[in-house]
């Protein structure tokens, strides 16, 4: 019987479950012992009882009194927050970078080089806490650099005005709404016209115009209704105006720079991936440089760098948990610390942080491998 | 119509020596002319980045050699207005062993070199007598741990003494060593033909790997104790050691799992052929291929785990970062966070530069394709 692979795989399968079960149910068994003997309460009731702590910035309102719950989302959205402005930033810098770093002038590539080489081999935990004690180092509100008119550099963070909304402004996003989508029917026309005639439309500056230029006009119109709340120095510290922390600077600039490196040496090595065949072909058909690059080698390139690229931004979102080490109150550091520090549930608070990281990684993952299968290659 | 040319020297026709090159495309000028000054856009980011380099590096130069102080007993040795590596100089051997006892340091250091000449016969090929010598390996980590903790006649010391660089590399090293036989496990798991054994392990390294390694070592930190049989615990590094070994098993299945898919199909079939069983054919046909050709897979994941130790310092144990931490906070040598951070900076910089060269070294030698 035993030969037979069949059974034998059943068999095997029928242990391994077994030793599973019997493992689950040993830990849950200690785990309830030893939060009964320790009196720790389970169940998801503290989401609901008040915090009692403050959290240092927030995107909605709070104060000490609210829920752990909501604690929860001040946390999940400051932590969306650092995650999207780094993946954009890491983006754009990786992509400088890259280009930079494949350039034929000799000191541009080498200083490019030296940089990705130089930042991507130290710790981004090293370089988040860098950035912070370059931040703690800087003078005091009262002494306070200016940048500008109404901007202020202080160990504090960073002080600018903050634009009031006012009544009207909401025209100016319809109109910037507006314009994107007459932007995209633009788009969708002349390539169409372009493939049936020929002929070619200016659909870059014209999108321009549209979406810069209807905004403008809908401010002109309504007589520009956003003003700008400006900080002003008042004893120890500032009044109005919007303030960033040194703490979101910090994990911001750390985060971006790290993934950017990494990004970089993926645009690099997708663009070097392109054939040079395809260059050379794409000269003979007579395209000039920029659009070779852009026709040919760059869509080329992007269906090498997108499936990594996806990996890098979820690493980014991951390693924005690092803002725990600098006190920026994301996720990890409210809920995932001082929630969990007062009410001791840590098997809750500890599965809850980590389905959001794991339900964030899969739906990244998700809309990936969707883009991913739009641009692959058609082949027979 | 006189030609100059022809009428120094006539040549039969097709006859002509080559000329040399016009004087501007080669030799020094040619290349500052080709590589820096190519066109007018170059010539201008040529320029920003020299300007740049001016701005940049005098600084530096003159803040972290030329005005700095080296060595010293005390901060009023800082006398120079740079940096003041004297905070370094005294500091070094706590942030090298941590509190580990100084008279016994001789151990780490025995341990340290013991390692390169372990990892030397699985890092390179042509190495003599190899066959003897990864016995050797194999059996190193059991003389690393009695090494450094003691025992077996030498003079225990409590894991809470390690630290600083010494405790960066245990756990990074406990955690590739760790990872190895796990993420084996794991990537044939992955790749097996049981349903239930595939699932439970595509769950496993689905969730390690969605999750960040602060909530992983949160886990191991918070969690496990409260896993355990009452009366039952592990010291704080055991647990973190714990933490970072799932974790690091996780990314090790994938990459070995890389390599098993690497393996052409026929050498399966020809070990089946032959009659192997499955252990047979895993261990003697498919995965020495396969590890192969994933040691630079290997190597990279290293680096990342290498870096990523520095988050032990935040769940308490003092590495080479939490130790620094500690250090600049220290009333004597107030305001020299950037000394500190820089020194250790230099020292990941270091190991992961030299160990990223390394891998492309593997890369070099194992693709031996055409390039253009």
């Amino acid at each position: 019987m035993w030969t037979d692979p069949k059974v034998r795989s059943i068999i095997t399968q029928i242990i391994v479950v077994v030793l599973f079960v019997a493992l689950v149910g040993f830990i849950v068994h200690n785990t309830a012992r030893n939060l009964e003997i320790r009196g720790i309460a389970t169940g998801f009731g503290f989401l609901s009882q008040p915090a009692g702590f403050d959290v240092a910035s927030s995107l909605i309102e709070y104060n000490p009194t609210m829920s752990h719950g909501r604690v929860f989302f001040v946390g999940l959205l400051n932590t969306l927050l650092v995650a999207v402005l780094g993946c954009i930033l890491a983006t754009l810098l990786g992509f400088f970078v890259g280009v930079l770093r494949l350039s034929s002038n000799w000191v541009v590539n080498r200083l490019a080089y030296v940089y990705v080489e130089a930042l991507r081999n130290v710790p981004v935990l090293l370089q988040i806490i860098f950035w912070w004690s370059i931040f703690l180092a800087l003078p005091q509100v009262r002494n306070a650099l200016s940048i500008g008119e109404h901007a202020y550099l202080s160990n504090r963070g960073v002080q600018v005005p903050a634009p009031v909304f006012e009544p009207g402004s909401g025209a100016i996003l319809i109109a910037l709404v507006i314009g994107i989508i007459a932007t995209i029917i633009l788009r969708t026309w002349a390539k169409r016209r372009q493939e049936a005639t020929g002929q070619q439309f200016p659909i870059f500056w014209s999108g321009v115009a549209l979406i810069v230029g209807l905004p403008i006009v809908a401010a002109a119109v309504t007589g520009f209704p956003i003003s700008f709340d400006l900080p002003v120095k008042k004893g120890f510290n500032f009044q109005g105006g919007l303030t960033i922390t040194p703490e979101f600077i910090a994990v911001l600039f750390a985060l971006s720079i790290y993934t950017g490196c990494f990004i970089a040496e993926l645009v690099r090595a997708g663009i070097q991936a392109v054939s040079h065949g395809q260059t050379e072909a794409s000269y003979a058909l007579g395209l000039r440089p920029g659009l070779t690059t852009r026709l040919v080698v760059i869509p080329q390139a992007m269906r090498i760098i997108v499936p990594p690229l996806t990996s890098q931004y979820l690493n980014l979102t991951k390693n924005s948990s690092l803002a725990v080490a600098v006190g920026y109150p994301d996720l990890v550091s409210t809920f995932g610390g001082t929630s969990l520090n007062q009410t001791g549930q840590a098997i809750e608070i500890i599965g809850i942080t980590m389905a959001v990281y794991l339900t964030i990684s899969l739906l990244t993952s998700a809309f990936m491998n969707w883009y991913n299968k739009r641009i692959a290659l058609v082949e027979r | 119509m006189t030609d100059t040319a022809t009428s120094e020297k006539k040549y039969p026709a097709g006859q002509h020596p080559d000329l040399p090159p016009p004087p501007g495309t080669i030799g020094v000028v040619g290349w500052i002319r080709h590589r820096l000054f190519p066109s007018p856009l170059s010539s201008i980011l040529t320029i920003a980045a020299l300007i740049l380099l001016y701005l940049v590096i005098p600084p530096i130069l003159n803040w972290a050699i030329l005005d700095a102080n080296f060595v010293g007993t005390s901060r009023d040795d800082c006398t120079g207005g740079g940096a003041c590596w004297v905070f370094i100089y005294v500091r070094f051997n706590q942030l090298m062993f941590g509190f580990y006892p100084p008279e016994l340091y001789w151990r780490p250091i025995l341990t340290f070199v013991l390692m390169f000449v372990a990892l030397y016969p699985l890092l390179f090929d042509n190495v003599p007598y190899k066959r003897y010598w990864i016995y050797f390996s194999i059996l190193f980590p059991v003389i690393a741990y009695f090494l450094l903790m003691g025992g077996l006649g030498l003079e225990p010391v409590e894991s809470s003494q390690m630290g600083g660089f010494m405790l960066t590399v245990v756990i990074g090293m406990t955690g590739i060593v760790a990872s190895l036989p796990i993420g084996v496990v794991l990537a044939l798991g992955r790749r097996s033909q049981m349903p239930i054994v595939r699932m439970l392990c595509v769950c496993f390294i689905e969730f390690i790997r969605g999750v960040p390694l602060i909530t992983v070592l949160f886990m191991s930190s918070v969690m496990l104790p409260l896993f355990l049989p009452e009366g039952v615990s592990f010291d704080k590094l055991l647990r973190a050691l714990i933490g970072v070994a799932l974790f690091s098993s996780a990314y090790m299945a994938e990459v070995i799992r890389g390599g098993l898919q690497a393996i052409p199909k026929g050498q399966y079939e020809a070990a089946q052929a032959l009659g192997l069983s499955y252990w047979k054919m895993m261990g003697l046909i498919v995965l020495p291929q396969a590890m192969k050709i994933v040691i630079p897979g290997i190597v990279s994941n290293f680096i990342g785990l290498f870096k990523d130790t520095t988050l032990v310092s935040i769940i308490g144990l003092l590495d080479l970062l939490g130790m620094t931490k500690a250090s600049v906070s220290d009333s004597n040598w107030i305001g020299l966070a950037h000394e500190g951070y820089a020194f250790a900076a230099l020292v990941y910089f270091v190991c992961c530069f030299s160990m990223a060269r390394y891998s492309i070294y593997l890369e070099n030698r194992l693709h031996t394709g055409h390039k253009r």
